[in-house]
């Protein structure tokens, strides 16, 4: 379970990203994040595994104090949290096995990665969360090699390698097209499914939002201004989270998907 | 539909001006930009009436420089071949020995260099140890260490290790400051230390680039070999200024020759390598 109270972030210029905001995400509750660009919906998602430093707030998983860790258990909540990102952000020049394997760098020592010695069941598992994505063939593959699904599929590979407790997912479809934007959505869904894992997802497509997600956060200027069910989410709370616009063919183009 | 148009008096388009002038925006104010170029051209006219030609003495060089080519043109590999050898077998040692030595030491000092990676007070440390590397010209640090270690092949290796710390460190840590930031960020998501940090966000990003710079450094330090051991570094460039100072200007072509299919051979190969790593 994640929990985010009160947590505000002023950055180093003076303008503020997020302003009080709290939450709580039950075991295997899968979020969707929506607001316009700017919102804070990246520095939230950020805030929590802190490779943003909340301004005040705490936030906690499970029964670990998240704010207010030190540099070193800081790492060991780093590994139990999978993040997976917009334009996939893996490493480009790094084998598909390594970047899955990189999934595992908080539990083995700096010699073993360097030597790229993982233990036997990291290999094993990476072998089987590649399978799970459909890129078995693909493990020897530099990543730079593939194409943008399947590269965002080995992203879920190397969060899910870490064995996490909760997911943070960021704009994940942002760099794809609308059919594999789907399938790779379909794809977390399913798997967050099958291991009751809790998921915030940052995604600015308010039509795959609704279609996938169970419950959604509205945020607005970096203040939550709606949270509930996505079929709660009409015109008046699209304009109270975006602004005035014309949302009946949004409306439309749900019903159609 | 009328066809498109854009010549001026169109019907729509008429109240727009037809011409544009790019504005200065280098610098706005004009009797700046024109006093600029005015005194850069009074500087260079003072310059050039100051260079004091002495042309009985020009001609004369002259001279010598048609003996110089002579001798280039009719290069004598086997008198001097023994000096020759000994004097290459220690250049080449020595830019080895140095290139290798310097980019083991670049490595961390590039590393501590690059903003996004280092804390703040080793980047400053690492920053000043490259610039005073950098500050100082090869010749100068070759004459510093040879009053310190004595003339010979140590002065210079010690010269090239430390220029190469200063030249590599710099461009490599300009690299990892220019890495994607986002693969970084993955990584440290992940839970890795900063060793394993450096070893799987930024290495594989930079490889390439450093693999590429020491090649280039390698046969950068085989020519200032040659200009070091003019200051008594030793290698080549001793046997070069024995011979030129022996007037033995056949032994110093065919020295210059070597040198000049070393560094093209370097040159290409080093390219070839380049490429090869992407």
């Amino acid at each position: 379970m994640l929990s985010v109270s009160n947590v505000s972030k002023t950055y180093a210029a003076g303008d503020k990203a997020l302003d009080d905001v709290s939450f709580t995400i039950p075991a295997g509750q899968v979020v969707g994040l929506i607001g316009p660009s700017g919102a804070g919906k990246s520095t939230l998602i950020r805030c929590v595994n802190r490779l943003v430093e909340p301004t005040s707030g705490t936030i906690t998983l499970g029964d670990t104090p998240i704010t207010g860790l030190s540099v070193s258990d800081l790492r060991s909540v780093r590994r139990r949290i999978g993040m997976i990102f917009q334009e996939y952000a893996l490493v480009e020049r790094l084998t598909v096995m390594e970047n899955v394997l990189s999934g595992r760098l908080g539990y083995v020592s700096f010699w073993r990665s360097l030597l790229r010695r993982f233990p036997a069941v990291d290999v094993q598992k990476a072998y089987a969360l590649l399978d799970r994505v459909g890129l078995m063939e693909h493990a020897s593959k530099r990543a730079d090699a593939l194409s943008g699904g399947q590269r965002q599929r080995v992203g879920i590979a190397r969060a899910l390698e870490q064995d996490p407790e909760l997911l943070l997912v960021d704009e994940p479809t942002a760099s794809l097209d609308p059919k594999t934007s789907r399938q790779i959505m379909r794809l977390l869904i399913e798997i967050c499914n099958e291991r009751q894992l809790p998921a915030i997802i940052n995604i600015h497509d308010v039509v795959l939002a609704r279609q996938f997600t169970e419950r959604l956060i509205g945020l607005q200027a970096g203040r939550i201004v709606f949270d509930g069910a996505p079929s709660e989410l009409d015109e008046t709370v699209l304009t109270r989270i975006y602004g005035e616009e014309d949302w009946t063919t949004l409306d439309k183009e749900t019903e159609a998907a | 539909m009328a066809s498109p148009s854009n010549t001026a008096g169109d019907s729509g388009t008429a109240s727009y001006p037809t011409r544009w002038t790019r504005p200065p925006v280098f610098i706005q104010r004009a009797w700046l930009r024109w006093g600029l170029s005015l005194l850069a051209l009074i500087w260079f006219v003072l310059a050039i009436g100051t260079l004091d030609v002495n042309w009985v003495r020009v001609a004369e060089g002259l001279e010598r420089g048609w003996r110089f080519i002579k001798g280039f043109l009719t290069p004598d590999f086997v008198t001097r071949w023994p000096d020759i050898s000994k004097g290459l077998v220690e250049s080449l040692t020595m830019t080895l020995t140095s290139t290798v030595a310097g980019v083991l030491l670049s490595v961390p000092v590039g590393i501590g260099a690059a903003r996004n990676v280092a804390p703040k007070a080793v980047y400053y440390v690492c920053r000043s140890i490259i610039a005073v590397s950098r500050s100082l010209q090869e010749i100068i640090i070759a004459i510093l260490f040879v009053t310190m270690f004595g003339f010979g092949p140590f002065a210079g290796f010690l010269t090239l290790s430390f220029a190469t710390i200063g030249f590599l460190a710099k461009l490599l840590a300009e690299d990892i400051e220019d890495i994607d930031e986002k693969q970084m960020e993955a990584i440290k998501a992940t839970g890795a230390s900063w060793l394993q940090l450096i070893n799987y966000g930024v290495q594989p990003q930079v490889m390439p680039r450093l693999i590429g710079l020491s090649l280039y450094r390698l046969d950068i330090n085989f020519r200032e070999s040659a200009v070091i051991g003019i200051v008594g570094a030793g290698g080549i460039g001793a046997t070069l200024n024995t011979a030129i100072d022996r007037y033995e200007f056949d032994s110093a072509g065919a020295i210059l020759l070597i040198i000049i299919a070393i560094v093209m051979l370097a040159e290409y190969s080093s390219g070839y390598v380049r490429r090869w790593v992407q």
